[in-house]
């Protein structure tokens, strides 16, 4: 992707969007890329846990925004990756103190006067100011969506709206698939995603029990276990893409057995 | 698109909801707007033909890039 800046959205809530930004952003770092991950969920801070930097905030976004000090003192450099750096969201405002002038003053700082080769924004859920905001500093996104009715929807809902915003690269990361049960047909298959919202993929993350394990130490997969099949390696590999590499997509789908390829044979699909 | 048992998987019926609601979504238009379109359709062509009310079907249909209306409205008609 050519953005700098990269807005992580979803619309719907609870899809994945802290995980991605927090290890699509290690990786970029492990890449070699200088990389700023900002989270605009006022109110509702979470990547700094995810990332388990959530002891080392002392300045946030908003006093950023409001003057209080200057963008590098409120940037929290990771430890365990070289070049990877938090903006936390303020916990105790709300996002009536988000400014998308300040938003984008902010990004631009970020990109011009400190150096950032990337910039991730971390979205709030929902389509109203917090998103908006967010959105409004950044030239590409990844729009995060599960294989279910809520969240294609919601997904559809925000495509639009970024191309309102003439946000022209648009790339999408279909997070949590379940290969038994796509086996199954109970739930969506990729090709079906790809065809319902009309959006480029960036990546498939499966469902993997060790992303939970990770965020409870605070420790992003990406960087902690990028073992084959799992969710760690899917991201490196959406980090890789993003940086122009031309990474084949690790198909999930589990081993067929007899049964299914009598159902095959037998014109079944 | 039926397996070998029959059963038409969830995922089918998933996807061809989402295709219609998305569809309505795009259009900005509720599913229950388009019964009051469909009545209001009736009653104009009702002025020019006698009308059989019973197999009308109006829809919004997304072909491609471009949102289409299909209405299918039978004239009643004297052999």
């Amino acid at each position: 992707m050519n953005a700098k800046a990269i807005v992580v959205t979803s619309g719907k809530g609870g899809v994945g969007k802290t995980t991605t930004t927090a290890n699509v952003g290690a990786a970029l770092a492990q890449l070699g890329e200088k990389v700023a991950v900002v989270d605009t969920d006022v109110g509702l801070r979470n990547l700094d846990v995810v990332m388990g930097l959530e002891g080392r905030v002392v300045f946030d976004l908003i006093d950023v925004f409001e003057g209080k000090c200057r963008v590098r003192q409120a940037l929290i450099r990771d430890k365990r990756v070289e070049n990877l750096h938090l903006l936390a969201a303020s916990q105790t405002r709300d996002k009536s103190a988000l400014s998308q002038a300040r938003m984008q003053e902010t990004v631009t700082a970020l990109l011009e006067e400190e150096g950032f080769d990337r910039v991730l924004i971390d979205s709030p859920a929902g389509i109203e100011s917090g998103f908006q905001t967010a959105a409004s500093a950044a030239q590409g996104a990844l729009v995060v969506v599960n294989p279910e009715v809520s969240s294609v929807r919601d997904a559809d809902r925000i495509i639009g709206l970024l191309e309102a915003r003439e946000i022209r690269e648009v790339r999408l990361v279909i997070n949590r698939l379940r290969p038994e049960m796509v086996k199954r047909g109970d739930m969506l298959e990729v090709d079906d995603v790809l065809e319902i919202l009309g959006v480029k993929l960036i990546g498939i993350v499966p469902e993997d029990e060790k992303i939970l394990v990770s965020t409870n130490l605070g420790n992003p997969i990406a960087i902690s276990d990028p073992s084959r099949n799992g969710a760690g390696l899917a991201f490196r590999h959406i980090a890789q893409r993003l940086r122009g590499e031309e990474v084949p997509q690790i198909s999930y789908e589990p081993p067929g057995g007899f049964l299914s390829g009598l159902r095959r044979l037998f014109g079944g699909s | 698109m039926f397996g070998l048992f029959g059963r038409k998987k969830s995922k089918d019926h998933l996807k061809e909801r989402l295709k219609l609601v998305l569809t309505y979504d795009r259009a900005k238009l509720s599913p229950g707007k388009m019964e009051q379109l469909k009545n209001d359709l009736l009653e104009v062509i009702a002025r020019y033909f006698p009308m059989d009310g019973q197999e009308t079907d109006v829809r919004l249909e997304q072909h491609g890039d471009r949102m289409v209306l299909i209405a299918n409205l039978p004239v009643q008609h004297k052999a």
